[in-house]
């Protein structure tokens, strides 16, 4: 198999994590879920440092966040499918 | 492939067994800092635990403070230790918990002698205790006597995939042959309570748990926090490692504890286990140093050490044994970093083989090789406060 760009670690998962260096906007990305090895691909919209959420669909404002198939917090600013997923559109639910 | 399942440590006199072979010059309390570490640099093979506190403490703080010098003069790895305070009572208290493990130790205080004296007798006794360790040989002994800690730090999102799942691997198969775990950071299981509890093996345990959880919860965060703690949990490290919030991060911390073992007890800060071979959980601060430092108290000899960053930490008791899920950190601080684990994420690597790389590390470790930690000096040794002095 390649390389992935992109490592989800649940199917129920809405959120990935970028772990290659460098990807820039437009790549399209191989996508691996870790939990059955299964693939998928999808079209990056923004430069994403490694180790980076990215929204595996459209999130909007008051979504719960998926990620290790658990609430990782709530989404405060719409997010695109594709698109960089952290402290700018993304919180805690706790503290 | 086989992993090894015997290592070569130091037998102590009550059976438990070290990987390293110090005589360890520990102050009571910060004033006595100086003297101990003047005896260290009169006595070749010695080496001073200076710290901050031990002055005017009171109550859980004071049991805690006396615990954690205990513990650490009790260590396995600690072979004879020399007890130095400012007057002998809370010393000679320190010097009997520690005669406790049958190891030589001596206590010496400052009043009524001063710095130049104590330095004196001090050195003396140091000099006999290096003469009677230094010839002391390692001996075979089986990979289930050794008791491994586990704590990460800088964490980042490659943590969670291969890092922490490579330390939760080395339990699932380790913790099975009668060693003894330990996990911890209270702070960092919020959001992910539900998981660990459900990890105790049995309900009252897990009670027990999610009770600590909550006094944290309660009794630190609640009272002092003045913001959702970002920048603090998450550190400033973990955000530009892309996690972005505290129920992420405590995710990637419960990997460490693998898939399959439960812990059988929860453990105050720098508590040692009674309860025989196994995983336990231990109410400890996030911070690195002083988790590292609770969990060396403890009587854990190898301290097992996820990070996505780089953290950096190290102990003068306890080898620190660094890994690293992240591409970037392996290339750009490799003398840190003592298995990298990166393949993971590429896919090279399975989470088992991770696994057996971090055990074969330890192993090699146990016989002696020094951690990247410890060829670099990190002695990090910090205690744990719990509230204001009296």
């Amino acid at each position: 198999m390649s390389i992935p760009h992109l490592l989800v670690h649940d199917k129920q998962d809405n959120v990935g994590v970028v772990v290659v260096e460098g990807l820039t906007a437009g790549t399209k990305m191989l996508c691996v879920v870790t939990e059955d090895n299964s693939d998928f691909t999808l079209r990056v919209n923004d430069d994403v440092p490694i180790g980076h959420k990215v929204a595996l669909s459209d999130l909007k404002d008051g979504d719960t966040a998926i990620k290790y198939g658990q609430d990782i917090g709530r989404i405060v600013a719409s997010v695109t499918k594709g698109s960089h997923v952290h402290t700018h559109n993304l919180k805690t639910k706790r503290w | 492939m086989g992993t090894p399942n015997s290592f070569f440590g130091y037998r102590r006199e009550n059976g438990r067994v070290g990987v390293r072979n110090y005589v360890a010059i520990l102050p009571v309390d910060d004033i006595s800092n100086a003297a101990c570490e003047a005896v260290a640099s009169n006595i070749q093979g010695t080496m001073a635990l200076p710290h901050a506190y031990g002055r005017l403490q009171f109550g859980e703080d004071l049991d805690l403070h006396f615990r954690t010098m205990i513990g650490t003069g009790s260590n396995p790895n600690v072979a004879a230790c020399i007890v130095i305070g400012i007057e002998p009572g809370w010393t000679q208290r320190i010097v009997d918990g520690i005669a406790k493990t049958g190891k030589p130790v001596a206590g010496f205080s400052i009043e009524q002698n001063g710095d130049i004296a104590t330095i004196a007798k001090a050195s003396r006794q140091a000099k006999d205790f290096v003469h009677l360790t230094s010839g002391q040989q390692r001996e075979l002994c089986d990979l289930s006597e050794i008791w491994v800690s586990a704590k990460c730090g800088e964490s980042d999102t490659t943590t969670g995939l291969a890092s922490c799942p490579a330390v939760g691997n080395l339990y699932d198969k380790l913790i099975p042959t009668g060693i003894y775990g330990v996990f911890g950071e209270t702070s960092e299981i919020t959001g992910a309570e539900h998981l660990c509890q459900a990890r105790a093996a049995t309900p009252e345990i897990g009670e027990k748990f999610l009770k600590t959880f909550q006094a944290y919860q309660d009794e630190v965060i609640e009272q002092f926090k003045t913001s959702d703690l970002s920048d603090s949990q998450p550190t400033k490290g973990n955000i530009e490692g892309g996690l972005t919030t505290i129920e992420e991060k405590a995710m990637g911390n419960l990997e460490k504890i693998g898939k399959q073992v439960s812990y059988i007890d929860v453990l105050g800060p720098a508590e040692a286990p009674t309860a025989g071979p196994g995983l336990y959980f231990m109410d400890s601060s996030s911070a690195a140093a002083e988790c590292v430092t609770l969990m060396a108290a403890a009587g854990y000899v190898v301290h097992v050490f996820p990070t996505g960053q780089g953290n950096i930490v190290g102990n003068p008791i306890v080898p620190v044994v660094k890994l690293t899920g992240n591409p970037r950190t392996v290339r750009t601080m490799s003398e840190h970093i003592d298995v990298d684990v990166s393949g993971v994420i590429r896919r090279e690597m399975t989470i088992s083989d991770a696994g057996d790389a971090l055990i074969e590390m330890v192993v090699a470790t146990a016989n002696g090789r020094l951690t990247a930690a410890e060829a670099l000096g990190h002695k990090e040794f910090v205690m744990t406060k719990l509230y204001r002095s009296a």
